[in-house]
C-alpha cells in the first residue's frame, strides 16, 4: 500500500469518527438542558467547548458560550477544523485522494453525508430540531461504518481504517469523561442527587452507553461509570475496548505478531494496551481521574505520531540515491 | 402544468438532427426510442433525469463552484436523451478512425526515427520540426512494442451536408471515457425499459481493454506486472477520472512525489517500502513529466523518468513526443500520411484547413476572417480561438496580428455545422441542441474502438461551443441497428 494512500486511509477514518463524537457531544448536551432548570442549563454550554481543547479559539470567535454559538461553531464552522462539517470536508478530501482504495460505496456514503451537514448549514433544521439532526448525523455516521465494514476487504485498508476510528473514538471517549467529571464533581453535594445521575446517565447515553451499563451494573455510580468507560473490555466505545483492537488491527497491518513489536508505534500500544489490561479503577480514582486521563490523552498522541513516523512519514529520496551509488 | 416532454411535437428546424429525418419522421434506428419517449406517463421522464442528477451528485462526479465560499458543487450536466448512431454508419466510422490512428503511429514513429516522411517533402519538414510538441529529447526512441499512442479520443462533428468530420486528434491526455462509463450506467440504472428496447452495444468492456492495452506494454517474461495510473493530482478538473480508471482496473493511483527513481528502475514508496513499476498510464503532461528531461520547475513528475523509459525499464502510455501528431497544423496532413503510410484512400475526411504558415493560405484567411474559424496550433479545450462569424471586428485585428507574426502557429477552417439532438430544455420540453462526438481508441495487440464515445452537447441555445468549461454537457450514446440488422457484435 502506497504510504501517501495508507495516511489517507487513517486520517478519512479519524475525520468520520471526529464528527460523529462531537454530534454526540452537542446532542447529549441538548438533552441534558430538557431536564433542568434554566440557569444550571446554560452553564453546560462551556464545559462542551472545554471538551474540544479550543477554547481560545471560541472566544476569539464568539462571544459567548450560549447554546446557539457552541451549536454553530461545533457543527458548522467551516474554519474551525474540528467542527463537524470541517471533519466530514477533511474526511471526504482524503477519501477523494484514495478513490481508488475504497470501496464505491464508502465514497458514495460519505459524499452523501458531508452533502447533508453541507445543505443543512444553509438551512434552520439544525436549529429548529436539533435532536432529529443530530440523530441524522449519528445515522450517517453508523451507516459509513456498517458500510465500509460490508465492503472493505479486510486487509490492510481496512486495519488502518479500524485503527484510525478506535483512537480517534478512545481519545474522545476520555474527553468527555474527563469534562464531565471535572465539571460534576466540584458540587460535591450533588453526588448521589436526582441531577447527578441525570448528568451521568446523559454521559452513558453520549456513548451509547447507557443501555450496555444497565445491564452490567445496573444502579449508577460513579466508580462503576469509570470503570465501564475506561476499562470494560467489551462495550465498544470504552477506550480498553477501543485499545486493544486498535492494537490487534495495528498488528495486523504490519504483520508483527501479536504481544511482539518491531517498531515504535507497535512497542508504545503495547505497553498502553499492558497498563491498561491490569489497572484497577479504585486506584484510578485515588490518584486521580483527571490526571490518569490526561497521561491516557497524552500516551495516545505519542501512539498516533509513532504510526505516522513509522508507517507515513516519506524518507527523502537523496538517501536512497547516495544509498546505489 | 401539461406534460410537453414529447416527441412527437419535436421540430428539427433547418438543422441535421440525429434522431429525426424531419419533424414526425424519426430516423430508423431511432424509432423505437422515440416511440418508449412518447409512451412514458407524464412526467416520468422529468424524474428520471432527476434521478440521475441526484446520483451523479452522490458519486461526487461533481466540481466546484469558483468562488463559492460556502463550498457548493455542480455536476456535470447531463441529458436523459441519448445520441443514436446507426450500426452501419457506426462501422464505417470505427474503420475510418483504425486507419488514422494507425498512420498517425508510423509518422510519429518515422519522424523521430528515420524521418523517410519528411525526406520524400511529404511534409514540410519545418512544420514538423518546428512544432512545439515535436520533442527532441524522443529522437531515436523505441517506446514497446512501438507503439505511441494507447490511447486516443478524437473529437468528430456531422456538418449539415450529413458528413462526419475529424475535428481534432486528442493523443496527448485525452480525457472524458469515464463519463461514457458512468453516462451508460446511469441510463441503464433510470431507464431500464427504454434500454433493452433497443440493442445497444456495451461500453462496460473499457476498463478491462485499457488494462490489457496497458499490460501489453510491460516486459513479456513478467507475470504480474505493476500497472499504476499517475495524476497530477486531487486538484486536477479529471481527477474524477484518473481515480476512476485505477479502480476500474485494480492498478494503484499514484502521484509523481509516490514515485521515486532507484537503481534505474521506477518505484513506488509503499508502507512496505519500495516497489518496483512497470508500466505507467500518465494522466500528466510531456512538460511535467520528468523535470530533468522537459519543464525544470514541474512539481508534479518524477526527476529521472525518461532515462529509465529510454533504457526500456519502464512502459510510458501515451508516449512523450506523440502530441506532435495532433498539433493543428500537423493536422492539415493526416490525409497525407494515410496515403503515404497505408497506401489507402482516407476513410473520414477532415475538415478544410488552411494553413498560415503558406503565403497564400495565409492572404486567403486575413481576407476572409469574418467567415473563419482561426485556431492556435497547440491549444485545447476551445481556448486560443477566433470564431469569425461571431467575433467583434476589433477581435479579427487583434488576430490577424497575431496570425501575421506568427503564422506557424495559426490554421483556419470554415465554420462548420453541429449536428442536432433533441435536448431537455427547462425541464419542460424537448429543443435541438448542437453535439459533437468523441470516440476512444485503444491501441495495443489490436486497436480497439469503444463503441459510441463521449457525446457532448452545447445546452446553450444556438451555442456551438461543447466544451464543458463553457456551457456544456453530455449525452449518453448508443451504437444501434437499424430494423433487421444484426446490431450486437460484441460477444456477451
Amino acid at each position: 500500500m502506497l504510504s501517501r494512500v495508507a495516511e489517507s486511509i487513517y486520517w478519512m477514518s479519524r475525520y468520520v469518527e471526529r464528527a460523529e463524537n462531537t454530534a454526540r457531544f452537542v446532542d447529549v448536551t441538548l438533552n441534558m438542558l430538557l431536564d433542568q432548570p434554566n440557569a444550571t442549563a446554560q452553564k453546560q454550554w462551556h464545559p462542551l467547548v472545554r471538551t474540544t481543547g479550543d477554547s481560545d479559539y471560541f472566544f476569539r470567535h464568539y462571544e459567548r458560550p450560549n447554546a446557539e454559538n457552541v451549536i454553530q461553531f461545533l457543527t458548522f464552522d467551516r474554519n474551525y477544523p474540528n467542527s463537524i462539517l470541517a471533519s466530514l470536508w477533511a474526511a471526504r478530501e482524503n477519501a477523494r485522494s484514495v478513490r481508488e482504495s475504497i470501496s464505491s460505496e464508502m465514497w458514495e456514503q460519505l459524499n452523501s453525508y458531508y452533502h447533508f451537514v453541507r445543505n443543512a448549514a444553509d438551512g434552520d433544521r439544525a436549529m429548529s430540531s436539533p435532536s432529529d439532526f443530530f440523530h441524522d448525523v449519528k445515522q450517517h455516521s453508523h451507516l459509513f461504518n456498517g458500510i465500509t465494514d460490508a465492503t472493505l476487504s479486510r486487509g490492510r485498508g481496512w486495519h488502518l481504517f479500524n485503527l484510525g476510528r478506535l483512537l480517534e473514538r478512545a481519545d474522545k471517549t476520555s474527553r468527555i469523561l474527563d469534562v464531565k467529571y471535572f465539571t460534576l464533581l466540584p458540587d460535591i453535594h450533588n453526588v448521589g442527587s436526582p441531577i447527578d445521575d441525570l448528568q451521568w446517565s446523559a454521559v452513558l447515553r453520549s456513548v451509547s452507553g447507557f443501555e450496555a451499563y444497565r445491564k452490567r451494573y445496573h444502579g449508577i455510580t460513579l466508580e462503576r461509570i469509570v470503570e465501564f468507560l475506561v476499562l470494560d473490555r467489551s462495550f465498544p466505545r470504552s477506550i480498553q475496548h477501543c485499545v486493544i483492537h486498535a492494537d490487534d488491527s495495528l498488528h495486523a497491518f504490519s504483520g508483527t505478531p501479536r504481544q511482539a513489536f518491531t517498531n515504535e508505534a507497535e512497542r508504545r500500544f503495547g505497553r498502553l494496551r499492558s497498563e491498561l489490561a491490569y489497572s484497577d479503577i479504585k486506584e484510578i480514582i485515588e490518584n486521580g481521574l483527571h490526571e490518569f486521563i490526561d497521561i491516557l490523552q497524552s500516551r495516545l498522541n505519542e501512539v498516533g505520531d509513532t504510526i505516522f513516523q513509522t508507517f507515513f512519514a516519506m524518507q527523502p529520496v537523496d538517501f536512497f540515491q547516495s544509498q546505489t551509488q | 402544468m401539461s406534460d410537453s416532454l414529447r416527441l412527437d411535437a419535436y421540430d428539427p428546424e433547418d438543422f441535421y438532427d440525429e434522431l429525426f429525418e424531419s419533424s414526425g419522421r424519426p430516423r430508423p434506428e431511432a424509432a423505437p426510442l422515440v416511440d418508449q419517449i412518447n409512451s412514458l406517463e407524464p412526467g416520468d421522464l422529468r424524474m428520471r433525469q432527476a434521478a440521475i442528477e441526484q446520483a451523479l451528485m452522490r458519486m461526487g462526479i461533481t466540481f466546484a463552484v469558483y468562488g463559492d465560499a460556502r463550498g457548493a458543487e455542480k455536476i456535470w450536466p447531463f441529458d436523459i436523451v441519448p445520441r443514436i448512431v446507426a450500426a452501419k454508419e457506426w462501422n464505417r466510422i470505427e474503420r475510418g478512425l483504425k486507419q488514422r490512428i494507425r498512420s498517425l503511429n508510423l509518422f510519429i514513429a518515422d519522424i523521430y526515427g528515420d524521418q523517410q516522411i519528411l525526406n520524400d517533402e511529404v511534409i514540410p519538414r519545418t512544420l514538423v520540426e518546428g512544432a512545439t510538441s515535436f520533442r527532441t529529447q524522443c529522437r531515436h526512441l523505441r517506446p514497446p512494442r512501438g507503439i505511441w499512442c494507447h490511447i486516443t479520443g478524437t473529437d468528430l462533428i456531422r456538418h449539415s451536408d450529413g458528413e462526419i468530420y475529424v475535428l481534432e486528434d486528442n493523443l496527448r491526455c485525452p480525457s472524458g471515457v469515464s463519463y461514457v462509463l458512468q453516462n451508460r450506467m446511469m441510463m441503464k440504472r433510470s431507464f431500464p425499459q427504454v434500454f433493452a428496447a433497443s440493442q445497444v452495444r456495451p461500453v462496460y468492456d473499457y476498463s478491462g481493454r485499457l488494462l490489457k492495452t496497458l499490460q501489453y506494454l510491460a516486459p513479456s517474461q513478467l507475470a504480474d506486472p505493476k500497472i499504476v495510473v499517475l495524476t497530477p493530482g486531487v486538484w486536477n478538473s479529471a481527477y474524477y477520472e484518473h481515480s476512476f480508471l485505477a479502480q476500474q482496473m485494480g492498478a494503484e493511483l499514484v502521484e509523481g512525489r509516490d514515485l521515486v527513481i532507484r537503481d534505474g528502475f521506477v518505484f513506488m514508496r509503499t508502507t512496505d517500502g519500495f516497489q518496483r513499476v512497470d508500466v505507467i498510464y500518465r494522466r500528466i503532461d510531456d512538460d511535467f513529466l520528468d523535470p530533468e528531461s522537459f519543464r525544470p520547475d514541474s512539481l508534479l513528475g518524477v526527476p529521472g523518468l525518461m532515462n529509465v523509459y529510454r533504457e526500456g525499464r519502464v512502459a510510458l502510455a501515451n508516449a512523450p513526443g506523440n502530441g506532435v501528431a495532433d498539433d493543428k497544423v500537423i493536422y492539415a496532413f493526416v490525409a497525407e500520411m494515410i496515403r503515404y503510410y497505408l497506401n489507402e484512400e482516407p476513410v473520414l475526411p477532415n475538415v478544410p484547413t488552411w494553413i498560415c504558415q503558406r503565403e497564400d493560405d495565409r492572404r486567403y484567411v486575413l481576407e476572409h476572417l469574418h467567415e473563419l474559424v482561426v485556431k492556435a496550433a497547440n491549444e485545447s479545450g476551445g481556448y486560443g480561438m477566433l470564431i469569425g462569424p461571431h467575433a467583434t471586428g476589433e477581435e479579427r485585428a487583434e488576430f490577424a496580428e497575431k496570425i501575421r507574426r506568427d503564422p506557424r502557429e495559426y490554421i483556419a477552417q470554415p465554420t462548420m455545422s453541429l449536428s442536432r439532438v433533441p435536448t431537455m430544455v427547462d425541464d419542460s420540453r424537448f429543443e435541438g441542441r448542437h453535439v459533437d462526438l468523441r470516440p476512444y481508441i485503444l491501441y495495443g495487440e489490436e486497436i480497439f474502438v469503444l463503441p459510441g464515445g463521449l457525446t457532448r452537447v452545447a445546452l446553450k441555445k444556438g451555442s456551438l461551443v461543447v466544451n464543458s468549461s463553457q456551457g456544456g454537457g453530455s449525452k449518453d450514446t448508443w451504437v444501434v441497428a437499424g430494423p433487421g440488422e444484426q446490431s450486437v457484435s460484441d460477444s456477451k
